[in-house]
């Protein structure tokens, strides 16, 4: 059967010079930048010195740090904060938000259908040996309920703009996407440092995003629960996230929940509290499905609760994201996403997919191992920016080690074109410069689908680099809807 | 609320309040070091912060001898003596930290800038005057975390756990401080009354912030017996052990729960016996044994306070 593969053939797409965010080619500002343009024009270097300064200071105190794996045990790292915000207008956000509408109910479509009817696979649109032989797969979920219908309750969408309005969707986080408390504490330091550019402008908010949250989780509490008891489950204070985890929880007024501090009885779970056990309703859970319970996953795992999944499938708690959502954020299926918007809400795609060449199809392999210098090449499980070969910045010998890997399992990687994303000003040690730049914005999906308006903004530090994790020495920026 | 988290705030309360009195007996033996006296006995003041800690085995595993910079040193920067100020403050935080969600961002600053702060404390800093601005520095960290507590935490159960964490640690400590200090002072109960060094109990009275209150309560001369009284028995006195039980007592009846029936009895047990209790019957019978006997029993309310609140076994 045919299954049509978006792709493109021949040269990749490529661009003469970068989409800068804020300067026009010949030098001019944009419209909607010339408030900050003027502001730093008129305002002393050393005196924004003096508020970069601060604002580490700020950041450090307040403990707003990740824990890097592979680093001494405990190593606690701010991520590198520029007070240069990413601006983007506010009638092109409100079609970007349509766009990730779109996007976030068609995956919940799939993600149901796979676990249900499997109509798309039946309809020959996506390989079903791509979906059922996944890893990320649960066959724990066929034919399981979940209140609303909704799989993937928090979902950060990677954009990167390549030109003009010229949107791309680089990866749908479907798991446990995190940086949004980065998002909030940018905004409140950058509230901070400059008032005044609140005050000349009008920048859509962003603080209610926790009340936002909270609200969608209570929406999708299990059947028949009044006033549903909602908790964050966290792997504990020496994960990555961990700042983020309690922030969420602090800000939301619910509990803070590592894997000991729940049991289950009668297949109902339960927090230990002070004064007895307490039921717990929906679980925000930001462990990965593996360890979420020793007894259905990872027999390993000391993070987890035991028969927490088996609770989960009576219907007598909800977790979000639901357990397998991954099978619908791996980089194999990502190319059949605008197919799944067609075939699940018959409408054309808002937002752009990133051409992907995919390598178990010989065709794509011959292309990529002929192009390797202009392709970026990821590992189809892979996350965080690592693993990867990003062709224009690779040497000879780089691509060699790479190609051997690719021919000894083709399946596990996909190609794509080197995109150039976008760049905006960052401070540098004098003055300014330009920096790749990509935007992940928070997608809730609940009774309805809502978001606040931006998202985080990540930006590739050293010159030229198109890396943005924060585990790979990206950083971040606020990120402003300006009404213009 | 969560076992966890009501354990996490109450050791949390517990550290930073330690680390204080930790504080205070370096900063009032260096004091008294200072003053004129034998190079023998100097060295010898040096033993009191090391057995009010239950510490002096380690040190001597470490350091063949006791002298006042090694004791400092010891005390507050060594990250392999837990209850050294810098463990105190890292405890503090891991405990903070574990619990964010449940402290205001103000506390966790206060913690959070501590454990930061101290870290770039070195050696150095004890060979000259800087013993006593660090020692200071120590306190006023305790000062800021208990008023930022008082003045911006939400009067919850989080608040009760923090709070009675402080004042447990503070009882514990006072008992420890007149403890220690009435066997290096009073050799032989035949000296109670008798002549005393009056710089020796002063600093007592000064290293539990005590010497004013003292004046205005007794205005009389400094006896060993009054001091003992003050840090005992007097209900006023912040620091004394009937102070810090009262507290604790009024904490339990507004936390208590279907399981902690016999963390507040002892709680309430103790506080009675300071609430009726009389110095000379303390003093007949022993000030030593009585304060002994107190750290036992505030060590068994500790271990209650864990089966009844953090390590609950549900029927």
């Amino acid at each position: 059967m045919a299954v049509a593969i978006p792709v493109i053939r021949g040269r990749p797409m490529s661009f003469d010079s970068y989409y800068n965010e804020m300067y026009l080619a010949d030098g001019g500002v944009r419209t909607h930048y010339r408030p900050l343009a003027d502001w730093i024009s008129g305002t002393p270097p050393d005196r924004i010195d003096q508020m970069r300064q601060a604002a580490q200071v700020l950041f450090h105190r307040v403990g707003i740090t990740f824990a890097v794996y592979g680093e001494e045990a405990g190593a606690e790292r701010l991520i590198p904060f520029d007070m240069l915000p990413h601006i983007i207008p506010a009638p092109e956000w409100r079609d970007i938000a349509k766009g990730l509408r779109q996007r976030a109910k068609a995956l919940n479509a799939f993600l149901h259908d796979i676990y249900h009817e499997r109509e798309i696979l039946r309809a020959g649109k996506i390989p079903t040996d791509r979906v059922l032989q996944n890893k990320q797969y649960r066959p724990e979920m066929v034919g399981i309920d979940v209140p609303g219908g909704i799989y993937a309750h928090v979902a950060g969408i990677d954009l990167v703009r390549a030109g003009a309005g010229e949107y791309y969707v680089l990866e749908d986080n479907l798991r446990t996407p995190s940086g949004v408390s980065y998002m909030l504490e940018n905004r409140k330091m950058m509230m901070r440092l400059v008032p005044e550019l609140f005050a000349r402008q009008s920048i859509a908010p962003v603080e209610h995003y926790p009340d936002m949250l909270l609200d969608n989780l209570r929406s999708v509490a299990p059947n028949g629960v009044e006033n549903p008891t909602v908790v964050v489950l966290t792997p504990g204070q020496y994960n990555s996230a961990y700042f983020e985890h309690a922030f969420l929880a602090q800000q939301m007024g619910i509990e803070l929940v590592e894997g000991a501090d729940l049991f289950i009885k009668d297949d109902t779970v339960y927090m230990r509290t002070t004064a007895g056990p307490q039921r717990v309703d929906v679980i925000y859970r930001r462990i990965d499905d593996d360890f979420l319970d020793p007894q259905a996953f990872r027999p390993d795992s000391m993070l987890g609760v035991p028969g927490l999944v088996n609770a989960y499938r009576k219907g007598r708690v909800t977790l979000a994201n639901a357990v397998g959502t991954g099978v619908a954020d791996d980089k194999s299926i990502y190319p059949y996403v605008p197919e799944m918007i067609r075939f699940y809400l018959g409408e054309e795609p808002l937002l752009n997919n990133v051409p992907t060449y995919q390598l178990r199809l010989k065709e794509d392999l011959a292309y990529t191992l002929a192009h390797l210098e202009e392709l970026v090449v990821k590992e189809v499980h892979g996350s965080g920016g690592y693993g990867m070969l990003i062709g224009p910045s690779s040497t000879e010998r780089e691509r060699e080690a790479y190609r051997q890997r690719i021919l000894d399992a083709p399946d596990k990687f996909i190609a794509q074109p080197t995109l150039s994303l976008s760049t905006c000003p960052i401070f540098v040690e004098k003055g300014i410069a330009p920096r790749h730049i990509d935007l992940r914005p928070f997608v809730l999906s609940g009774r309805d689908v809502m978001m606040v308006p931006g998202g985080l903004t990540r930006v590739a530090l050293r010159e030229g680099s198109l890396v943005v994790n924060s585990s790979q020495g990206g950083g971040t920026k606020d990120t402003w809807i300006v009404e213009t | 609320m969560l076992s966890r988290t009501a354990s996490n705030l109450y050791w949390m309360a517990r550290y930073m309040e330690r680390m204080e009195n930790t504080a205070r007996i370096l900063d009032v033996t260096y004091r008294m070091s200072l003053m004129p006296q034998s190079a023998q006995f100097a060295d010898q003041e040096w033993f009191a912060p090391l057995n009010i800690t239950g510490t002096l085995y380690p040190f001597t595993g470490r350091y063949s001898q006791v002298h006042a910079r090694e004791v400092m040193v010891f005390m507050a920067l060594d990250p392999n003596n837990p209850s050294s100020i810098l463990s105190c403050a890292k405890a503090a935080r891991e405990n903070a930290r574990a619990v964010r969600g449940s402290v205001t961002s103000e506390m966790w600053e206060v913690i959070n800038s501590t454990w930061l702060e101290i870290q770039h404390v070195t050696e150095e800093r004890f060979s000259n005057d800087g013993a006593l601005v660090f020692f200071d520095w120590v306190k006023e960290r305790s000062h800021l975390f208990r008023g930022v507590t008082v003045g911006t935490a939400l009067k919850d159960e989080s608040f009760h756990f923090n709070r009675l964490g402080t004042f447990l640690e503070r009882a514990d400590n006072t008992a420890r401080i007149l403890d220690v200090k009435y066997h290096v002072l009073l050799p032989s109960l035949q000296d109670v009354g008798g002549a005393v060094d009056y710089y020796q109990w002063s600093a007592v009275l000064r290293s539990v912030s005590a010497f004013d209150a003292y004046r205005k309560v007794y205005r009389d001369v400094i006896t060993p017996v009054k001091v003992a009284e003050l840090l005992t028995l007097h209900h006023s006195m912040p620091r004394s052990l009937h102070a810090c039980m009262a507290e604790a007592y009024e904490i339990f009846k507004t936390i208590s729960t279907p399981y902690s029936g016999e963390a507040v009895r002892r709680a309430g047990e103790l506080y009675a016996a300071l609430q009726f209790g009389r110095i000379d019957v303390i003093f007949s019978n022993g000030l030593h044994e009585y304060l002994t006997a107190f750290l036992d029993r505030l060590g068994e309310l500790g271990s209650e306070i864990n089966r009844s609140f953090f390590n609950v076994s549900y029927a």
